[in-house]
C-alpha cells in the first residue's frame, strides 16, 4: 500500500507520467464533454426563461459547474429572492459535493499540495468524481486536470449556445428540450431505487410531498426555493433518522 | 444587470467552497452516522422534489410534462442512461405536444 502511493507520487512528479496522466483524462472525458454540452444546452434555456444573457450563463456555468445547483439557484433567482435565500439554496442543492469531497481527498496522495486541492475542488461533479473513483490506485491529480480540460468548456459553452438558441427556437422545441434536466435528474435519482426500497420510498415520498405542497392552500403559497429547501432538510432527515446508511454505502 | 452578477458570484462562491473546503481540510471521512445518511440522502430528495411537480408546468402543458415523467422514470428503471434518458423526454415532449 505505501509502496504504491511512493510509487505513484514518483510518478507524478516526472513530467513525462504526468502528461500521460493527463492524456488519459482528456480520453475518458470526451464522452462527459458530449454530455454535459446537451444537458447544460437545456440548462441555457432555462437561464433564457430567467432573464440571463448568453455571456451570464457562460460565466455562471464554468464557476459553478452544477446542474441541480444551478438550476436551483435559478429558481430563486426568477423568484427574487435575497441573496442569503440563493446562498443557503445552492448550498443546499449541492450538499452531495460534501461526501463526494470527502471520498476524493482519501483518493489523493498526501503529498497532493493545498492548490492542487483547490483546483480539483473547483470542479467536483457527479461525472468527474466517477471517473476519478475509477482509477486504480492513487489519483494523479494530472488525469484530473486531463478531465477539466474537456468537461469544463463543454459544460460552459453548451449553456452559453443554450441561451443563444432558445431565442431563436420555437415554443414546441423549447418545451421540449425544457424536460431534458429533469430527464436526467430522474436518470440519476430512479436506478439505485431498484437495490434499495428505503430509497424507492423515499423519491416517490417525495414526488408526493412536493406535489402536495404545490396544491395545498397556504403551502402552495411557498415559493419554489423554500420548498425544495424545507422538504430537502424534513425528509431527508427523517431518512437519516428512520433508515441511518451503512458504511459502504454513505 | 449587476443584481445578476452578484447573483452568480454568491452562487459560485458557495459551490466553490463545499466541495474546496472538504477536500483541503478535512483528511478524515465523516464518522457520525447521521451527517452521512442525511447527506446520502440529500441528493435524492432534493433532485425528486425539484422534477416534479415542475416538469408538468415547463413542458408546454400538463400532459406532455406528464409523458415526459412516465416516460423517464420506466427508461431511468430500465438502466438507460444520463443522456438517453434526457433525449428520450424531451422527445416524449415533442411528439405529445405535435399529436
Amino acid at each position: 500500500m505505501s509502496e504504491g502511493i511512493l510509487r505513484d507520487a514518483r510518478k507524478a512528479s516526472a513530467a513525462p507520467e504526468g502528461l500521460r496522466q493527463m492524456r488519459e483524462g482528456i480520453r475518458d472525458a470526451v464522452p462527459v464533454m458530449a454530455g454535459y454540452f446537451a444537458v447544460s444546452f437545456a440548462l441555457g434555456i432555462t437561464m433564457k426563461r430567467a432573464g440571463l444573457t448568453p455571456w451570464q450563463g457562460f460565466w455562471m456555468s464554468l464557476l459553478n459547474n452544477a446542474s441541480a445547483g444551478e438550476y436551483a439557484g435559478l429558481a430563486m433567482i426568477t423568484a427574487g429572492a435575497p441573496l442569503w435565500e440563493l446562498a443557503l439554496m445552492t448550498l443546499i442543492a449541492n450538499a452531495r459535493y460534501l461526501l463526494m469531497s470527502c471520498a476524493l481527498s482519501q483518493k489523493l496522495s498526501p503529498k497532493v499540495s493545498v492548490g492542487s486541492r483547490l483546483a480539483i475542488g473547483f470542479d467536483v461533479t457527479d461525472e468527474l468524481f466517477g471517473l476519478a473513483v475509477a482509477r486504480p490506485g492513487k489519483l494523479d491529480p494530472c488525469y484530473y486536470y486531463g478531465a477539466m480540460l474537456l468537461a469544463l468548456p463543454g459544460w460552459a459553452l453548451g449553456t452559453m449556445t443554450g441561451v443563444v438558441a432558445g431565442q431563436a427556437l420555437p415554443q414546441v422545441l423549447v418545451g421540449a428540450l425544457g424536460v431534458a434536466l429533469y430527464g436526467m435528474f430522474l436518470a440519476v435519482i430512479i436506478p439505485p431505487c431498484r437495490k434499495s426500497r428505503v430509497l424507492g420510498g423515499l423519491v416517490a415520498l417525495s414526488f408526493a410531498a412536493s406535489f402536495a405542497c404545490s396544491v395545498l392552500p397556504l403551502l402552495k403559497t411557498l415559493s419554489g426555493g423554500t420548498r425544495t429547501i424545507l422538504l430537502t432538510v424534513i425528509l431527508s432527515a427523517l431518512a437519516a433518522w428512520k433508515f441511518p446508511v451503512k458504511e459502504e454505502n454513505a | 444587470m449587476t443584481q445578476v452578477w452578484m447573483q452568480i458570484l454568491v452562487m459560485a462562491a458557495v459551490t466553490f467552497a463545499v466541495r474546496a473546503v472538504p477536500l483541503t481540510i478535512l483528511r478524515k471521512p465523516i464518522t457520525n452516522s447521521f451527517v452521512r445518511s442525511f447527506l446520502y440522502y440529500v441528493p435524492y430528495v432534493t433532485l425528486a422534489v425539484m422534477t416534479f411537480p415542475a416538469i408538468l408546468s415547463d413542458a408546454g402543458s400538463p400532459a406532455a410534462g406528464l409523458i415526459a415523467f412516465a416516460v423517464g422514470i420506466l427508461l431511468a428503471f430500465r438502466g438507460a442512461g444520463l443522456f438517453a434518458t434526457s433525449v428520450c423526454c424531451c422527445a416524449a415532449v415533442l411528439l405529445a405536444q405535435l399529436l
